[in-house]
């Protein structure tokens, strides 16, 4: 295996259940270790891509090859190097969370010390011998993910991995799939809620409908999307007003204060700045660049907007 | 194969976890005892040995109740996991999906057989301890009795096994397993004697009575314990059948492995095909 080969290739990869089109023609490769997000709403097309990544459902047109295998193929040596994450993720109640993860990590080939070893590294090592029946939603999530990271896999699918676990959690998680990431190990995750991606992962692909709409790291999505960058400028009561652009909204404070909200294109951003700091005598500045979630709008209503047209 | 195992090993972890084993245990070495001391008394007096009279009350329970337990472990086995969802995890894993079949199979046959073993075991146990004179001819009929019995309870689980591989809904599981039960301890038998009473034994000679009879594993069971051992036959009522037949006891044990293998293999040919 070359160090730089591809982890996941996709190429016009489609899926169709009877007469719905749950994936349509999606191509991108993800080089080895590097963490990307899937981003769609409900139905977009992400759960599909991952089962059919896992060989759990069979394209009905294009090639994808995972680790260098073809998942259709029935590939169980590749699938001991892949973990993967469901988006609704049940155990057996009647089990307890230790017996599970030891069931999982011998069908894995892992001994059974490392996997109570991960289930003390996502938090459940006191609630280990209980039944999961008695687990909360949280805690289910947490078992879901120390099963996923068994077995050292190079190859990690979480689907919508943080829903259902509290901020702490959450950063904890976020910390262990860097971890895993500067190890070597591919990770695609996928979300709809993209502001808590902002910093974390390298690579956003944003799929609408069965087909992929934008494919990049956040700032060239940013670039690409060329969305006005926002500002909020505090002026003293007794400031100049003339170089406040059109369109700008005012709010007088009760002490004489003025808020202007104001927003230009991203390449006049710092000739606007100049102005601001030259004339206005501004107490105050915050910059807003546009958000995730603006910037998906923004490449969702260019494609409704492409398919109204003719 | 290791893979196979694993899950086997699983499924018997989870029937001692929800009283499956415990249950069925308990319920047969209740019947079995009492049937060995209910049975005992009146039969000492027609000069039948005391293991062949639990012999005959046996197998004819077993009948009844081997094929229910069967059906209700096994109906849920794939079907189930697939509703609640830990199938497709499982299925992620390294293991192929014979392998989740079969090792459901095992494990549930492993469950069935501790309990018939167990259970039957006791009376049997029990008996002789009460100091009941028993020759080997009669321990000999009692282990046919419960090695068919693990054999029939297979066989029903194997047939509840493609039934769960089938059908999309846990609902219509139950329900085609019912409707199995049914057809195989009671309508069956009794269309059968209806047939051959309006037949007048003008077209259906011994031949396709056989292989009628060879149809439904129940009564292959039925035949082998309670005509097919010599000193059981005359007891069971059934040695008037057993004359006119020319199922002989390997026949009849090849006819319950073939309803073992025949559903077993429709079940991982069909669940190797089904889009998840």
């Amino acid at each position: 295996m070359r160090a730089d080969a591809s982890s996941l290739v996709l190429d016009q990869v489609a899926k169709r259940y009877g007469r719905v089109e749950a994936v349509r023609g999606v191509s991108f490769t993800l080089p080895q270790g590097v963490l990307a997000a899937l981003v769609g709403h409900n139905g977009a097309g992400k759960t599909t891509l991952m089962k059919m990544m896992l060989g759990l459902a069979r394209p009905t047109g294009g090639q994808l090859r995972v680790l260098g295998h073809d998942p259709a193929a029935g590939m169980a040596e590749a699938r001991r190097q892949i973990g993967w994450l469901p988006e609704t993720v049940t155990f057996n109640g009647a089990l307890t969370g230790r017996e599970i993860i030891r069931f999982l990590a011998r069908l894995k080939g892992e001994a059974p010390p490392a996997a109570d070893g991960l289930l003390e590294r996502v938090g459940l090592g006191a609630a280990a011998s209980r039944a999961i029946g008695t687990y909360s939603k949280g805690m289910r999530q947490r078992l879901g993910l120390a099963q996923a990271l068994l077995g050292e896999p190079r190859l990690l699918l979480l689907d919508e991995p943080t829903t259902g676990l509290d901020p702490e959690v959450r950063q904890e998680f976020w910390a262990i799939l860097a971890e895993f990431a500067t190890r070597g190990t591919t990770i695609l995750l996928s979300s709809h809620a993209l502001e808590e991606l902002a910093g974390k992962v390298a690579r956003v692909i944003i799929l609408d409908r069965g087909r992929m709409v934008a494919d990049g790291t956040i700032d060239e999505l940013r670039r690409l999307a060329r969305l006005p960058v926002r500002m909020r400028v505090t002026l003293p009561a007794d400031a100049p007003r003339d170089w406040i652009p059109e369109g700008a909204s005012m709010a007088r404070q009760e002490d004489g204060r003025c808020v202007v909200d104001l927003s230009c294109a991203a390449e006049e951003k710092m000739a606007m700045l100049r102005r601001i700091t030259a004339v206005s005598g501004a107490t105050d500045l915050d910059l807003l660049p546009p958000t995730l979630d603006e910037l998906y709008a923004h490449f969702l209503h260019d494609r409704a907007g492409a398919e109204a047209r003719p | 194969m290791k893979g196979l195992l694993l899950v086997a090993g699983k499924e018997i972890r989870e029937g001692m976890r929800n009283r499956w084993v415990v249950a069925a245990t308990l319920l047969l070495a209740a019947l079995a005892l009492t049937l060995a001391f209910l049975g005992a008394a009146p039969a000492g007096r027609v000069g039948a040995g005391a293991l062949e009279v639990v012999v005959v009350s046996l197998s004819s329970l077993s009948i009844f109740l081997l094929p229910l337990i069967a059906l209700l472990i096994s109906h849920d086995a794939i079907v189930g996991e697939m509703e609640r969802g830990t199938m497709l995890l499982l299925l992620s894993y390294p293991l192929s999906r014979w392998q989740v079949v079969l090792g459901k199979f095992l494990g549930h046959v492993a469950i069935l057989g501790a309990a018939t073993l167990i259970g039957y075991g006791a009376a049997a146990v029990a008996l002789a301890m009460a100091g009941e004179a028993i020759d080997p001819e009669s321990w000999r009929a009692f282990a046919g009795m419960i090695g068919s019995t693990v054999l029939l309870g297979a066989a029903f689980v194997a047939l509840g096994t493609f039934v769960s591989a089938m059908v999309q809904a846990r609902g219509t599981a139950a329900g085609i397993a019912v409707g199995l039960w049914l057809l195989s301890v009671l309508i069956w038998d009794m269309a059968l004697l209806g047939l051959l009473v309006a037949d007048q034994g003008q077209t259906i000679g011994s031949t396709t009575l056989d292989a009628l009879l060879l149809l439904n594993p129940a009564d292959a069971y039925r035949l082998f314990n309670l005509a097919g051992l010599p000193n059981v036959g005359q007891l069971s009522g059934m040695g008037g059948i057993a004359g006119g037949t020319g199922l002989t006891a390997p026949t009849l044990l090849a006819a319950l492995a073939a309803w073992v293998l025949t559903p077993l293999l429709a079940a991982v040919a069909v669940f190797a095909r089904r889009e998840l």
